[in-house]
């Protein structure tokens, strides 16, 4: 589906001849516009922001005037660096194990179900089911399901595998398991749309040239699917590691487990310390557009942008 | 406008003078070519050799880097290619997938607001056969199917020139023998000129009334097909149009009549008249079926080229002909077609033989290094 | 026997993963008939009443309305921007290709708290009231690049003899594009816009910080989580999810059919 077109990007060049044209100003200009100001000039308001100092001539919460005021960096990097390191290290076990739940799942729909069209669509469409219903109540259903009164605790508990006083929601684990699920549909897709382009001959080549199948998996089908597991990872990293939804205290998470999205949207929306909130999605995204470049550039996949 | 010199008849086209260079890359050096209006032309070449390029530059694809283009005397080098009347059948046929049979015939028809583009469409869509599709989309076809709708999208529109790209490169080759035969009967039926670019050589000769030979971004030599096969001027044609046996020797000495040449110690003679040159260096070859094989010492006329000393290195075997390769220790290989008409059978490998063939077979040829820009100044000093 | 091992073990290991991802959706979907009285957790008891009187809860139906009207607002300008993006990247010669490239990749690189945040703090300063208008200007944004990333592959993907064919046969290059090229790109165009409207239907953070007191069918599940959910709410979402399926399976029967009759 659409997203098949992010992996896509990766592989193929277009082939046909450019042409210089005023014709491209016209098709460019509208877009890089909104793009200007709806993207460039609020991460500069951002930026602003975050150097704001509050108001001297004024008692009301929420109102900063621009001072330069860069120790809000130096505060907000002391107070909540415990938060940005929970935020990455739970993003990138999700990633893994979304990686490793859902690349079997792409293998068994590329690959094993090759030449079994409407098999292959029909499991397609159950990996994507998720993404049709809301998200935040897909999060709510487990936080029930897995809730202090749902079936799997009180089974536990009675079976005493659990300690009478153990939980599962509002742990690492619940958020962990929330960011996991609700992106392996993004992993599975792209690396899918590298496996189903892959070619079965280079597989029988492979194992005709003395490959174990370990050996044919490592060295022929992962190298050739590796753009879209570039592209599943990063959709899943991405995304898990601004999340708030899981780790809020109303969904999986607890007092313990929170993120840097949860601190991001609390002093923005309820502290009104837009500077502080500003600060942190800065450092946010300096440290994601790092992890993106370093990454892209160690997996060879750069044409990706 | 152009569209105004739509006519029945075909017109010719006058390439002068084309160069085009794709950044870091000479496709095409200074080609000058002439197709008279209402031929056959053939443009043979390996691939890469700028075919494509040329063909597109004709049609207003790609604009040339420089020179002109002419067709039927207007210069059109700077029209735009939806207003050239030139039609390309492409390598790929390029059908529209999302249009059905009759609409893409009819699609160029439209464009040009002529009434009774529907009815035109059908008429040439019975010219290939195909009317009964007509309401298909194209992936409902087989490839030759869509080779000849590709066709009939062209032609319907009557343009002065037509151009081919490889149209049949992609059938097998009895479809290809019976489309070439088709080809050849439309156009002298609707006597539109057909540039037909190929790397078959049978095709092309079997095909064309001109064909040119192009190698590197150049035209080596034009012709009609038995010419450029009985007398090549370049190495590279006498190689890429059939088989040929060539020599690089020295000129010892020539007259008005002949020039004959030095090769490792052996004298060989070429007629004059069939020598691209008289002096210095020169590459000479004859047609394999053109020589002779003799086996032990043999009595040769007069007027024969002869090389001694050889032995048969491999003998194969088909049927009409034999093949014999015969190495020489100071020519190397020598191919010799022998007619399996005569008694006695194949030689055997390891035979010691001599081969000879008429002095009026052979001819003098440019080769691939000599023919640059300084032999071809001498060559114009000299003329 | 080689492939033994992953004759069943495959297979196993995806369905297991599958019914892992269809939990939760079964759940919504069963507790869509729950006789709750004030939290929809904990099974109650059967009952049709959420279903026939689905707008009983208060304010769910203004704000599934509100997602409707954003959702296709949104959908349509980022598809029309996006679109003529793509087709400048994919067709055009121009300066600064490669920023305008990176320009396009990083809104989908950047992490959505920030988008809204960044956003918010744009309103706040301009002074703009936060409300449906601000929602719809965002959700436009974030859609954007994926509608020019899934645009943009077709466009490449498009055989450039197809639209020389058309120049090549006297149409203008206004005709070849609304003729030739455009035609062709519809499909892409259309999953575009289909994934734009799901992204912008479903999606929650940036709505959040810029709906000031409007609410959208993902905001009102929010901020109801607290105190329980309405049975109503899932009612929605299982109709929405069924529809979608629906659409889904016709369309991938419809394409089948349709390569079948073209086979014969
Ligand atoms: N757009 C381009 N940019 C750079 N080089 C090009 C381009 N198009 C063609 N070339 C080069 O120009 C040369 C001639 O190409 P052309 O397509 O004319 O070959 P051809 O004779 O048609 O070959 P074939 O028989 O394989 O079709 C080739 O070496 C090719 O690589
Ligand atoms: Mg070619």
């Amino acid at each position: 589906m659409a997203l098949a077109g992010f992996a896509n990007t990766s592989s193929r060049r277009t082939s046909a001849p450019m042409r210089r044209s005023r014709v491209a100003i016209l098709l460019l200009l509208p877009g890089l516009a909104y793009l200007g100001l709806f993207f460039l000039a609020p991460l500069v308001s951002l930026v602003i922001t975050s150097f704001e100092a509050p108001n001297p001539e004024s008692f009301d919460i929420g109102s900063y005037v621009y001072s330069f005021q860069w120790q809000n960096y130096v505060a907000g990097v002391a107070e909540y660096w415990p938060i940005f390191l929970r935020s990455f290290v739970f993003a990138i076990i999700a990633t893994v194990a979304a990686l490793i739940i859902g690349y079997p799942i792409a293998y068994f729909i590329g690959v094993f179900l090759r030449g079994r069209a409407s098999l292959q669509a029909f499991t397609l469409i159950l990996v994507v089911a998720p993404f049709f219903i809301s998200f935040l109540l897909r999060t709510l259903a487990w936080k029930q399901i897995l809730g202090d009164d749902g079936w799997l605790v009180t089974t536990l508990k009675s079976l005493s595998i659990m300690p009478a006083d153990g939980h599962i929601t509002g742990t690492a684990f619940s958020v962990i398991f929330g960011l996991t699920y609700n992106f392996i549909p993004f992993m599975v897709l792209p690396i899918y749309a590298s496996l189903e382009r892959l070619d079965l001959r280079y597989l029988e080549a492979s194992s005709d040239l003395y490959a174990r199948p370990t050996t044919t998996f490592l060295k022929v089908t992962l190298p050739l699917s590796m753009p879209g597991v570039v592209s599943g990872t990063l959709l899943t990293f991405i995304p898990a590691s601004g999340d708030y939804i899981n780790a809020s205290d109303d969904f999986l998470g607890g007092p313990s487990t929170q993120m840097v999205g949860n601190q991001i949207q609390a002093n923005f929306l309820k502290l009104l310390d837009y500077p502080m909130a500003a600060v942190l999605s800065v450092v946010l995204m300096v440290i994601i557009m790092g992890v993106v470049t370093f990454y892209v550039r160690r997996s060879g996949t750069e044409d990706l942008v | 406008m152009a569209q105004a010199s739509f006519a029945d008849q075909g017109a010719d086209l006058e390439l002068s003078g084309i160069r085009k260079e794709f950044p870091g890359f000479l496709a095409i050096e200074d080609l000058d070519l002439v197709v008279p209006a209402g031929s056959f032309f053939a443009l043979l070449g390996p691939s890469g050799c700028g075919k494509t390029t040329t063909l597109r530059i004709v049609a207003g694809l790609e604009p040339p880097t420089r020179g002109r283009v002419l067709i039927g005397g207007n210069d059109v080098t700077h029209l735009k290619a939806y207003r050239r009347p030139v039609n390309t059948v492409f390598q790929s046929y390029a059908l529209f997938p999302h249009l059905s049979v009759l609409q893409n015939v009819a699609f160029g028809l439209k464009r040009r607001h002529i009434s009774g583009a529907d009815s035109d469409a059908h008429e040439a869509l019975r010219l290939v056969e195909l009317d009964h599709v007509a309401d298909r989309k194209p992936q409902q076809l087989s490839g030759g199917q869509q080779q000849r709708v590709a066709l009939a999208r062209a032609i319907v529109n009557r343009p002065s020139l037509l151009l081919l790209d490889e149209p049949l490169g992609a059938l097998d080759l009895k479809l290809r023998r019976q489309m070439q035969l088709e080809l050849k009967k439309i156009q002298s039926q609707v006597g539109l000129t057909f540039v037909h670019v190929t790397h078959d050589q049978e095709e092309a000769m079997t095909m064309a009334d001109t064909v040119a030979v192009m190698n590197h971004g150049r035209i080596e030599q034009l012709g009609a097909p038995a010419d450029l096969y009985e007398l090549p001027k370049t190495a590279f044609v006498a190689d890429f149009l059939g088989q040929s046996n060539l020599f690089r020797g020295t000129v010892s000495s020539a007259s008005a009549r002949s020039v004959v040449v030095d090769v490792a110690g052996q004298s060989l003679t070429v007629p004059a008249n069939r020598s691209v040159r008289d002096h210095g260096d020169l590459t000479i070859g004859v047609r394999p079926e053109k020589s002779q094989m003799h086996a032990g010492s043999a009595q040769h006329p007069a007027d024969h080229n002869v090389i001694e000393g050889g032995r048969v290195a491999e003998v194969s075997y088909s049927g009409v002909s034999t093949q014999y390769t015969v190495q020489f220790p100071s020519l190397g290989r020598v191919v010799v077609f022998q007619q399996n008409a005569d008694s006695g059978g194949p030689v055997a490998a390891g035979t010691q033989v001599s081969v000879s063939w008429p002095i009026e077979s052979t001819f003098g040829l440019h080769d691939h290094r000599t023919i640059d820009v300084t032999a071809a100044a001498n060559d114009a000093q000299e003329g | 026997m080689r492939f033994s091992l992953g004759k069943w073990l495959l297979p196993l290991y995806t369905a297991l993963a599958l019914i892992l991802l269809l939990i939760p959706i079964a759940y919504t979907f069963i507790f869509s008939f729950n006789d709750y009285f004030k939290t929809n957790i904990g099974w109650q008891g059967f009952t049709f009443h959420n279903w026939t009187n689905v707008c009983d809860a208060q304010g769910l139906c203004s704000a599934f309305g509100n997602s409707l009207i954003i959702g296709v607002t949104s959908t349509l300008a980022a598809t029309a921007l996006g679109t003529a993006l793509a087709l400048a990247l994919a067709r055009y010669k121009f300066r600064g290709r490669g920023i305008v490239s990176l320009l396009i990749f990083i809104p989908m690189a950047t992490p959505e708290v920030v988008l809204g945040a960044g956003l918010a703090a744009q309103f706040f300063t301009l002074n703009v009231e936060k409300g449906m208008g601000t929602v719809i200007l965002a959700h436009t944004l974030f859609c954007l690049s994926f509608v020019v990333v899934t645009v943009k592959a077709r466009v490449s993907s498009l055989d450039p003899a197809l639209e020389e064919a058309g120049r090549d046969l006297y149409a203008s290059p206004a005709q070849v594009f609304w003729r030739i090229t455009f035609p062709l790109l519809i499909p892409g165009i259309l999953s575009a816009a289909l994934l734009s409207f799901a992204l912008s239907f479903d999606d929650f953070i940036i709505t959040y910080f810029n709906s000031g007191s409007m609410q959208t069918f993902p905001t009102f599940i929010y901020i109801s989580a607290s105190r329980g959910v309405p049975a109503e709410a899932n009612v929605i979402a299982s109709t929405v999810f069924i529809l979608t399926l629906a659409v889904v399976v016709t369309s991938q029967v419809i394409t089948r059919a349709r390569a079948k009759a073209l086979k014969n």
